[in-house]
């Protein structure tokens, strides 16, 4: 039973196609022909060079953009479909790369309560859920606070617990941590395991630190508008050559081992953190 | 960095005044404006002072911050004070070339000086007692009746929202962009008017640029929220009349109608 | 070696005397010395960008004494000509561009330095080479025509034309991607390796700190940490994670095998010495 509820698909994309500027001058093909399957719960990074339309296939999960050739489903709706656009962005929070721009109130808990209140839930309910999510967010004593006094990792956690006032079943995150600091970093990625975990959330991070793309349970290498590859952490970063050839860096843990066994040691595959390799060296009977 | 204190900045409290609901308080200004600008005889001006000085001890606020939303304005005072004294023509008291200091000078120059400071004094209560969010939820509430006439009412209080939340931002961009200007030798006032106008490109095309592509960024977000529009939101925290406010209303309604009585007197 | 940049005690408090004011820099003493890869490291809100505003005169020492090229900050006269001697390139610099084409913006510098047209077009065409953008192709475009990294590059040879003694970059690099981080790092290293000129890099990226500084400053809350040799620094990864900043992924992992009582060297910044190291315990067996 466990295993038929894992791979429920959550998402599906079908030769998606998307198309800038279509007809007019400046005319740009950013997605040709992708396809993509999310399930249920997954951790799904997507990796890839800038231009690589990471950023593009992103705005088609919550129907911000809609294809221009094929299609994607969301949760079993079509997002071509008018009808469904509101369905799909109440199911699928999306978070950006600048925390500043997306930040819509002076005050912390008011910022929280927009998204529910664009659902026009009860105001008790609104209050109940933006309680929840500045807990779930680790933000509860800043609820007074105005935005622009957090710091760069807050107020990423703060556009997490704006989406999670709609209790989506899926957060899709744009480069969230590109313009953080490493503490900042780690609180977010930190949150995101946890919500995964717990809360059975599927998330989609696209990244491009390699460290980060290492904790996904599955990688999805993006180039020229197309997947390259998708795999589990280690199954793409053994594709060394690959990555190199995008322009893409190894996780530094990953690198070093892929070192020592160039050199002749016999190290097992899928070390991709440094706790990975530290417990397999400590394992080691020298 | 540019944060200072501006006028008017809500300063966080918990007196009678920062209780009340901001329609109750939008009122009472309305209210206190009318006795003050309508006060014709000395009994007309005891009441409007006595209104002005209960609202300020109501607002538990220190003497300070009160007087800075004078201190602020004091130009313009000074300036209608003087030009009353000195342009009033009646019974000269001194002279100095062409201004003549006249008896009926200083009464009128004083009367329109207490005016002017009373009203002042009570139009930045709002402001002083309410955080802007709550203030923008009472300016919609109180125009949402014109609706019908086609006022946007939540169009307009989400623009307030969405102003509010970006003057310290854009006052923090403006404050980068000016420095790294000036880091590669800008200088942003000389010479003639059209030079001059020139030297503020370099300002003026980054901070609109910027602004721009926040608001389209602001946009999508937005949408990806699931915004559409203010037709069917609910809020968060209602704005609800309790008693003090049916109070505060009452006292206020009493005032205005002896305002009015003593008028006629 | 003489220093370019000396500075004693300075402290700096914003809004001194409202209900606002902050204490951002605190007591700092420091020394930079000439043509030296100087990198400033600390979280966010640790002050950097407040000290390095600090460099070119657009700050003045609350206290404290700063002097840049043998010139006091707090003299008034003097320090109005500092931007032509400390170029100054901030955070996100492409967000500045303001004129119809890539020359006229770059040549914003070099005009306001007052110099000749020849001398203005010469000294465009060069830092427009120096960050890799062809003359003949960029020059005529409108800046915002161009892609994000390109963009950047438009805008920090801005500060390249004034010819700067000192080079303050405030975190080049964010945003981009691995491949672009890497692009602009090499440009700088050439860049300084082809003039001599100091560089000062604010960042809180460990691998870059690692690789490229000669000299580390850690700033935290307004107060000078720690200064000295990126390997000094890099073996302190107890104090550095406390700050909210961490070492690069290679001294991580030696640090942590030391933790255990594994015997490996803490004088590890890279991953090839990472490897050599680990090859070597291997091999003790």
């Amino acid at each position: 039973m466990e295993a038929c509820e894992e791979n429920r698909i959550f998402i599906e994309v079908k030769d998606l196609t998307y198309i800038y500027n279509r007809g007019k001058p400046g005319e740009h093909r950013a997605l040709s022909g992708v396809n993509l399957t999310v399930n249920e719960g997954e951790f799904l990074a997507v990796v890839g060079p800038n231009g690589s339309g990471k950023s593009t296939l992103a705005r088609h999960f919550n129907a911000l953009l809609k294809p221009a050739g094929g299609s994607v489903v969301v949760g079993g709706m079509d997002t071509i479909c008018p009808e469904n656009v509101w369905e799909i962005r109440r199911q699928v929070g999306m978070v950006f790369q600048n925390p500043d721009s997306q930040i819509v109130s002076s005050l912390v808990e008011e910022d929280t309560a927009f998204g529910a209140e664009n659902l026009g839930l009860p105001s008790e309910v609104v209050q109940q859920r933006v309680e929840e999510a500045l807990n779930l967010t680790g933000l509860s004593q800043y609820s007074k606070h105005a935005p622009h006094m957090l710091s760069g990792g807050q107020k990423q956690r703060l556009a997490i617990a704006g989406v999670l006032v709609m209790q989506p079943s899926c957060l899709v995150l744009d480069e969230p941590s590109s313009m953080l600091d490493p503490a900042g970093r780690a609180e977010l990625m930190e949150t995101l395991a946890r919500l995964n975990r717990t809360m059975n959330t599927t998330v989609i991070l696209v990244t491009h630190i390699m460290e980060e793309a290492a904790r996904a349970d599955r990688v999805a290498v993006m180039s020229g508008g197309r997947i390259a590859f998708t795999g589990t952490p280690a199954e793409v970063f053994s594709e060394v050559s690959l990555l190199e050839s995008l322009g893409l860096k190894l996780p530094a843990a990953a690198e070093i081992a892929s070192g020592l066994r160039r050199r002749g040691c016999s190290l097992p595959e899928g070390i991709l953190t440094i706790d990975d390799l530290v417990s397999y060296l400590t394992r080691q009977p020298y | 960095m540019l944060s200072g204190i501006t006028m008017g900045q809500y300063i966080p409290g918990n007196s009678l005044l920062h209780r009340l609901d901001p329609r109750t308080k939008m009122f009472g200004v309305l209210a206190a404006a009318a006795c003050i600008l309508t006060a014709s005889n000395w009994q007309g001006f005891a009441l409007a002072a006595l209104l002005t000085v209960t609202a300020l001890m109501l607002s538990e606020l220190p003497f300070r911050i009160l007087l800075g939303s004078l201190k602020s304005l004091w130009i313009l005072l000074a300036f209608t004070f003087l030009i009353q004294v000195f342009f009033t023509p009646g019974t000269v008291m001194a002279g100095l070339g062409p201004l003549k200091l006249t008896q009926e000078g200083i009464a009128a120059g004083s009367d329109l000086f207490l005016r002017l400071a009373m009203l002042i004094l009570t139009a930045f209560l709002p402001t002083l007692t309410t955080p802007p969010i709550k203030l923008t939820a009472g300016l919609e509430s109180m125009i949402s009746p014109f609706k019908r006439l086609g006022v946007p009412a939540h169009e307009l209080a989400l623009m307030m929202t969405l102003a509010l939340r970006f003057i310290p931002t854009l006052m923090q961009e403006a404050g980068v962009v000016v420095n790294a200007q000036r880091s590669r030798g800008a200088g942003f006032a000389s010479g003639s008017p059209a030079k001059w106008a020139r030297s503020l490109l370099p300002l003026f095309v980054p901070l609109f640029t910027g602004a721009l592509r926040r608001a389209d960024d602001m946009a999508v977000a937005m949408e990806a929220r699931c915004y559409r529009g203010g037709a069917a939101r609910t809020r968060m925290r209602e704005l609800k009349f309790n008693r003090t406010d049916f109070l505060v209303l009452v006292v206020t309604l009493v005032v205005l109608g002896a305002a009015v009585a003593l008028k006629n007197m | 070696m003489s220093s370019v940049i000396k500075i004693e005690n300075l402290t700096h408090i914003y809004s001194t005397g409202t209900p606002f004011q902050v204490t951002s820099l605190d007591s700092i003493s420091l020394d930079i010395e000439k043509g030296v890869f100087f990198a400033i490291i600390g979280a966010t809100g640790s002050g950097k960008s407040t000290l390095v505003q600090h460099f070119n005169g657009l700050l003045t020492p609350t206290s404290g004494k700063v002097v840049v090229c043998d010139i006091d900050t707090a003299d008034k006269k003097r320090r109005r000509n500092l931007w032509r001697r400390v170029g100054l390139v901030f955070q996100q610099p492409e967000q500045q561009l303001f004129e119809e084409t890539v020359f006229d913006d770059v040549a914003f510098g070099p005009r306001n330095m007052g110099l000749d047209k020849g001398e203005v077009t010469a000294r465009v065409n060069e830092a427009l080479c120096l960050v890799g953008l062809d003359p003949l192709e960029a020059a005529g475009m409108s800046p915002f025509r161009l892609s994000g990294g390109m963009r950047r590059k438009a805008a920090i040879a801005g500060v390249l034309a004034l010819k700067p003694e000192v080079l303050v970059l405030d975190e080049p690099t964010s945003g981009l991607d691995p491949q672009g981080r890497r692009l602009l790092m090499d440009l700088i290293e050439e860049f300084r390796r082809n003039t001599g000129v100091t560089i000062i890099l604010v960042t809180h990226d460990m691998e870059e700190v690692a690789l490229m500084a000669e000299q580390v400053a850690v700033l935290d809350k307004g107060r000078l940490i720690m200064e000295g040799k990126p390997r000094e620094i890099f073996n302190r990864a107890d104090e550095l994670n406390a700050m909210g900043l961490g070492v690069p992924a290679p001294a991580e992992l030696m640090h942590k095998l030391r933790a255990l009582g594994k015997k490996v060297s803490a004088d590890v910044l890279t991953t090839a010495e990472a490897e050599e190291e680990i090859a070597r315990l291997l091999s003790l067996d």
